[in-house]
């Protein structure tokens, strides 16, 4: 399938023939479409919603009795959300978010190889320091954070952030890429070290296309994370040019940035929710995948 | 001198077998270390300073154990502490309960399904802080569709104000997060039912087993390890609850609806006084780790048997 997909599979399904079902076991057919429907309606309304009415007019969007589609659409409220500068905003998620996925990718994919293809001292002890970070929430480490970061002159600063998260992502990352590269027969990788390459040549031309899924699965995890963050974003940053998306959103919903107008709030809603949306259902799949294949086995 | 005697005592392996070890080693090397960085060592700088009286702008001074006799006696703690067990109490039995039928409804192939699969897990990847502000509009009593919608089929007039009362905020609360995060339970749940063999469901249909027998005797006892991870996952994912509290209720009516995470920001970022914040953390990190170790004692003697 090369075309984006809005059906969710998982690879145990893909992987067995299908196999016909003449009825369902327990629930008459029109009871589970007419009940599954309506749930899957409830489920998706609001997001539909939300988009759709970021076309009305200010006023309109403030009007009550609300409306349900908008009357006469129009991009008002995109106009507002540039006017009052949350493009700079969008700009520090796309660049926080950009950098994270790139450098936890990366990490992952070095430590996974490293964790599953080599033995070395320390082994254990590392992969346990690793291991660590799902022990422990991030939330009970905010404080020391704070003072770590700020002595660092990492505070108010996007790149503080990228490492912030980057460090999120990095255990899954590492799960995932290491049981991505213990699945790869040695063989393929002992042709390429025959034929002379280095181990950095191997990974990348030889392992990295074959695990290319992990790494998939490893970048969207990434990209959540990072763009829909809030906490260390609301406590790490302080200036509202440094603000990522959701934390000037609650300051527009404060009122602390002027009088609350719904309607850029919820356009800006519309920024924060619709990439996660539209990339989720282009790749879903490799998420899923991704999602259940350690958890389940582990 | 050190160096000889450790080059003595243990001689600096040479060859390829060395050189590879070496390798792997600086393979994982740039990851460990970030985690050391931002992770372990933060860790340990937040124990130290829950002994002192650290504000957040600068002045330090030990004080030994009086942050955590302040918080022996805090009743604000205890209060956020108990209202965040009860919140994760109703959030995981709400969400195992919704995933379970979701994930029993969808979870063989049949037309369609993969939509409808796909419809209860897209709330999941938008992010808590969004779908809050969603919810506040949605609910907003006077521009919301949700309050319009109550007083048009006439289950309410007059105003709607969800989060001046208690049980109405948490129940808001509760709806958006099994909205937002029961696909993910649902695909748990499901890969783990899809990954039991049909062997025994086929013999339990020779033996005459209906379903609801098959699921009691069966898919329970054997999703066993699923469900254990789901259920570790949850409990600790609603202990650290924060965004959804922060934007919609804001810790309203009364600060009934303070969930420890909100105190810990609130005493270091608004209160400045980090040695206090360190301190609940601390606290909150042994309950998580006391909380873990019993459900996987759970999940492994199980096992066992």
């Amino acid at each position: 399938m090369t075309t984006p997909t809005a059906v969710l599979t998982t690879p145990r399904e893909q992987a067995r023939p299908r196999r016909r079902r003449g009825r369902p076991e327990w629930l008459p057919a029109t009871a589970f479409y007419t009940v599954c429907g309506l749930l899957a309606v409830l489920f998706v309304a609001p997001l539909a919603w939300l988009v759709v009415s970021s076309f009305k007019t200010g006023a309109e969007f403030a009007q009550t009795p609300p409306t349900l589609l908008p009357t006469r659409p129009s991009l008002e409220n995109y106009q507002r959300l540039l006017d009052a500068g949350l493009w700079r905003n969008v700009v520090n998620s796309l660049l926080v978010t950009a950098g994270t996925v790139v450098a936890a990718t990366a990490l992952a994919v070095l430590a996974g190889y490293g964790f599953a293809r080599f033995r070395f001292r320390f082994q254990g002890l590392l992969f346990l320091i690793v291991l660590s970070t799902l022990m422990i929430p991030f939330q009970s480490i905010v404080p020391s954070l704070y003072v770590i970061l700020d002595d660092l002159n990492l505070t108010n600063s996007l790149f503080g952030l990228v490492l912030v998260y980057t460090v999120f992502a990095l255990p899954f990352g590492i799960f995932t890429m290491r049981a991505a590269f213990a699945a790869v027969p040695a063989a393929v990788e002992e042709a390429a070290i025959v034929d002379g390459a280095g181990a950095l040549a191997t990974l990348w031309r030889v392992l990295v296309p074959i695990v290319a899924p992990g790494v998939a699965t490893v970048a969207l995890y990434s990209f959540f994370t990072a763009w829909n963050e809030f906490l260390a974003a609301l406590i790490f940053t302080t200036r509202q040019e440094q603000y990522t998306l959701p934390v000037v959103l609650a300051n527009l919903q404060t009122g602390a940035g002027g009088t609350l107008n719904w309607g850029v709030l919820e356009t800006g809603a519309v920024f924060a929710a619709v990439p996660c949306i539209a990339i989720f259902l282009i790749l879903q799949r490799y998420y899923v995948a991704g999602l259940t294949g350690g958890a389940v086995k582990g | 001198m050190a160096l000889s005697v450790s080059a003595g005592t243990r001689p600096r392996r040479r060859g390829p077998q060395a050189r590879r070890q070496r390798l792997g080693l600086l393979f994982v090397l740039p990851a460990v270390l970030l985690v050391l960085g931002i992770f372990v060592v933060p860790v340990i700088v937040t124990a130290v300073m829950s002994f002192y009286d650290w504000s957040l702008l600068g002045d330090r001074t030990f004080v030994g154990l009086d942050n955590y006799t302040r918080l022996a006696g805090d009743t604000q703690f205890w209060q956020s502490l108990g209202f965040t067990t009860l919140y994760t109490v109703i959030v995981t039995a709400a969400l195992l309960l919704v995933g379970f039928a979701l994930a029993l409804a969808v979870r063989h192939r049949r037309r369609g399904v993969g939509l409808l699969r796909t419809a209860f897990v897209m709330p999941v990847v938008i992010g808590f802080a969004t779908a809050s502000y969603l919810t506040l509009w949605l609910l907003d009593d006077r521009i919301g569709i949700v309050p319009d919608l109550l007083r048009r089929v006439g289950l309410v007039d007059g105003n709607v104000s969800v989060f001046s009362d208690f049980s109405s905020a948490l129940a808001v609360v509760v709806v958006l997060v099994v909205w937002k995060t029961v696909g993910l339970t649902m695909l748990l749940l499901m890969s783990g039912m899809q990954a039991i063999s049909k062997d025994f469901y086929e013999a339990a249909q020779v033996d005459g087993a209906r379903p609801a027998r098959m699921f009691r005797s069966i898919t329970l006892p054997l999703l066993r390890p699923t469900i254990g991870l789901v259920l570790i996952l949850t409990v600790i994912g609603s202990y650290l609850a924060f965004d959804q509290f922060f934007i919609l209720t804001q810790g309203g009516p009364d600060n009934s609806t303070i969930p420890v995470v909100y105190l810990i920001y609130r005493a270091g970022f608004i209160d400045f006084n980090l040695g206090y914040s360190a301190a609940m953390s601390i606290g909150l990190m042994v309950i998580l780790l006391i909380l873990t170790s019993i459900q996987l004692l759970i999940v492994r003697t199980r096992e066992d048997q």
